[in-house]
């Protein structure tokens, strides 16, 4: 993974030292709180409900375990014992005291963290496929670019005052696992027709209340170019992206609005312009210094399908289980990539406690080069463990209770902190979570129900990706009374959709029946291998307005 | 507002007038819409002239007469209001304005950095901020990993200095 040298050492270090001194002016009362915010907040620091909240960038979602220990340590010293892991591929801490945050800044940089820009204004923390650099599909690691990004829009001074908060994803494959089409700017890797790799670059994605799929904007950019062209999308934002009104300040509603064509000349010819002035240059050896540091580890020389694995997978059904959601295919034979949910049955997706961090940091040594990747799905990822370790990995996931073997299921619900946590809710998540877990919790039946993004978000502004989830629920208030709104068929992938709105929303009491309702009419009218997503697409809304709404 | 000018509070030598006010002598600040209407007048006047642009006001359309120009004053309506710091990259970088580039409005401290890096050079700032304070905004993060319109020597350049750089 990336390593820092003297120079990214010396912006973290000073940056930290930079927010001590603003934090302490705002304690003596030097700052107002008005003032201060829009500094605290470029440092990740929100404050919410009962507390100030701590968010930290883990760029593109990679952590190693001593990173991970140093999480955990940070709950277990700063907070209440456990963090919770977001779809930004960020970090939250729920208690942090002020006074502390800048120890706790201090503790992270010591191993190479920060939290610089996970709010804001400004270019949030760059996300990434979570399988990257082990995943069987790819064109090139996406590592190498988001960690180009991470750097380039550090504390760029053109771009640090936007008219919104602005977020860049990546892929290195043409299969999205990085929700790129739903970003303000997503990039996937391609090949042109000369073989070499460069980016297709989509602008103009984006949930929230006015949710839209972006729009390719270059279908091949090459390497070299890449900050240049991110900076001239960038800068077109900047001037006429709205600043009226926060709910259309977004790229995507100037994209929309311009109109894609015209959008596109614009950024053109302020890439043309600046290649002449100040390309944001990226040198050969820069390029190959970066690369270096996602090389691979020293695998062995190993087969697929180890007779060790075959036999434990015969011998024990719930390892099968397990096996069966949690193991992806990795590029190098004899190799798995392994899902950890963190969505235990009955818990708060992606909370863990500073114990489960720990092992699993202690795991990933143990079976996985000490590296650990967190997922947009608020799941964590051990990307290299070999086959033969599946077994051994696996118990020792059962000790930490984090075998719960429903990655992709049903019961892998992705959701925000909602009503319980957020200034912004209207409405509960994670009690929704929790209920629709347990009414799902039977294992046979999530299996039998097969692949199901479920997402919920407790606010229009989609925190919990309701938008693209296969079934979304969005907490509304109607008269100081919780509803949910349910959308079928959204997608976040190559394919991404916005789910459509199946009704009139439901109470909260009977939302899980409904979720059930819509299960239940996809179990009757699925074709032989069909998805969730794929039986919603073919028979439409319909089917399951009549079974909802059936009393009414 | 007291000015800060290369690291050290300034006197201010110019007069900043409204558009229905009728110029005095010596150096005037203008807006966009006066130097428009009324540039053979202007063109004609024998002292230094500066122009303010708000923050919606692009210099795209001054390419060839920025150089008549001794003080461009971009103005931050909030501090919030980014627009100028993409003004001010264009006006050094694309237009080649080597005059006073001033920052006018809600102009603070913790922006300091980012105003100096992309171009300017002179700050009306609030009594609370002195050069101190000034000076200290602007070298605490003693390294930049992009290229601005300050020209320093980005982080990148500095790991590859054996790489020349193509700079037209």
């Amino acid at each position: 993974m990336y390593r820092y040298d003297e120079f990214d050492r010396t912006i973290v270090n000073e940056r930290v030292a930079q927010f001590r001194d603003q934090v302490r002016r705002r304690v003596a009362g030097e700052l107002t709180e008005d003032e201060f915010k829009p500094l605290r907040l470029m440092n990740g620091l929100y404050l919410q409900l009962h507390a100030y909240m701590l968010r930290v960038a883990i760029p593109y979602g990679v952590l190693s375990s001593r990173q991970m220990r140093r999480l955990a340590r940070i709950a277990r010293v700063y907070d209440k014992g456990y963090g919770h892991f977001t779809t930004r591929q960020n970090i939250q801490y729920n208690w942090p005291r002020l006074e502390e945050v800048p120890d706790i800044l201090e503790e992270l940089a010591e191993v190479e963290m920060h939290a610089i820009q996970t709010s804001g204004n400004c270019i949030r923390n760059v996300t990434a496929d979570q399988f990257a650099g082990v995943a069987a599909d790819e064109i090139d690691d996406p590592r190498i670019y988001a960690e180009i990004i991470r750097q380039w829009s550090t504390l760029h001074p053109e771009f640090s005052f936007l008219p919104r908060k602005f977020k860049i994803a990546i892929t290195g494959a043409p299969n999205d696992r990085a929700a790129v089409k739903v970003h303000d700017i997503g990039l996937r890797m391609v090949r042109n027709d000369a073989g070499e790799a460069g980016f297709e670059v989509i602008v103009g994605g984006g949930q929230g209340r006015t949710p839209m799929v972006g729009h390719v904007v270059r279908a091949f950019l090459p390497v070299p170019r890449l900050l240049t062209y991110l900076e001239a999308v960038l800068r077109v934002y900047n001037q006429l992206g709205r600043r009226d009104n926060l709910y259309k300040a977004r790229i995507k509603v100037l994209v929309h609005q311009t109109g894609v064509e015209a959008f596109t000349r614009l950024v053109e010819d302020e890439f043309q312009a600046m290649a002449e002035e100040t390309p944001q240059v990226l040198p050969g050896g820069e390029l190959a210094r970066i690369r270096a540091c996602f090389r691979p580890p020293a695998y062995r020389t190993l087969e697929d399908h180890p007779a060790t694995l075959t036999e434990a997978l015969a011998a024990d059904p719930a390892f099968a289980r397990w096996h069966s959601t949690a193991v992806s295919a990795h590029k190098q034979p004899g190799y798995a990539i392994v899902t950890i949910a963190l969505k235990p049955i009955g818990g708060v997706p992606g909370d863990a406690t500073a114990a489960r961090m720990d092992a699993v940091a202690d795991l990933a040594d143990r079976f996985g080069f000490g590296e650990i990747r967190v997922s947009h799905e608020q799941n964590l990822v051990l990307p290299d463990v070999a086959q033969e370790e599946l077994f051994a990995l696996w118990q020792g996931l059962v000790s930490a209770a984090l075998d719960t073997p429903n990655a992709g299921l049903i019961t892998d619900i992705v959701a925000c902190p909602g009503l319980d946590y957020c200034n912004l809710a209207n409405a509960r998540s994670i009690p929704v979570a929790r209920e629709i877990g347990k009414r799902f919790a039977a294992l046979d039946r999530q299996h039998d129900i097969g692949e199901l993004k479920l997402r919920i978000s407790g606010c229009i502004n989609a925190c919990g990706h309701h938008h693209v989830g296969h079934i979304g629920i969005l907490g509304v208030d109607k008269k100081g009374v919780e509803h949910y709104q349910i959308t079928l068929g959204g997608d976040d992938t190559e394919t991404a959709a916005i789910g459509d709105i199946v009704g009139p929303a439901f109470p909260a009491e009977t939302v899980t029946d409904a979720v059930e309702t819509i299960v239940g009419v996809y179990l009757d009218r699925r074709e032989a291998g069909e998805r969730f997503l794929d039986t919603c697409r073919r028979i439409g809304l319909k089917p399951f307005k009549e079974v909802l709404y059936a009393a009414h | 507002m007291p000015l800060i000018k290369d690291g050290a509070f300034s006197s201010d030598p110019w007069v900043r007038v409204d558009d229905r006010q009728a110029l005095p002598d010596g150096p005037v600040v203008i807006t966009l819409r006066r130097w428009l209407a009324e540039r053979g007048a202007l063109e004609a006047r024998n002292a230094p002239l500066g122009l303010v642009l708000a923050s919606d006001e692009a210099p795209d359309a001054l390419a060839d007469d920025i150089a008549r120009f001794d003080l461009i004053c971009l103005e931050f309506p909030r501090f919030t209001d980014g627009r100028a710091y993409s003004c001010a990259r264009k006006l050094r970088e694309r237009l080649g304005y080597g005059g006073e580039l001033r920052a006018v409005g809600n102009v603070l401290r913790d922006q300091f950095l980012f105003m100096h890096r992309c171009g300017f050079d002179a700050f009306e700032v609030s009594g609370n901020d002195d050069p101190a304070s000034w000076q200290r905004a602007v070298t605490e993060i003693s390294v930049a990993y992009q290229s601005a319109a300050d020209r320093r020597a980005t982080i990148v350049r500095q790991r590859h200095a054996d790489e020349a750089p193509k700079r037209r």
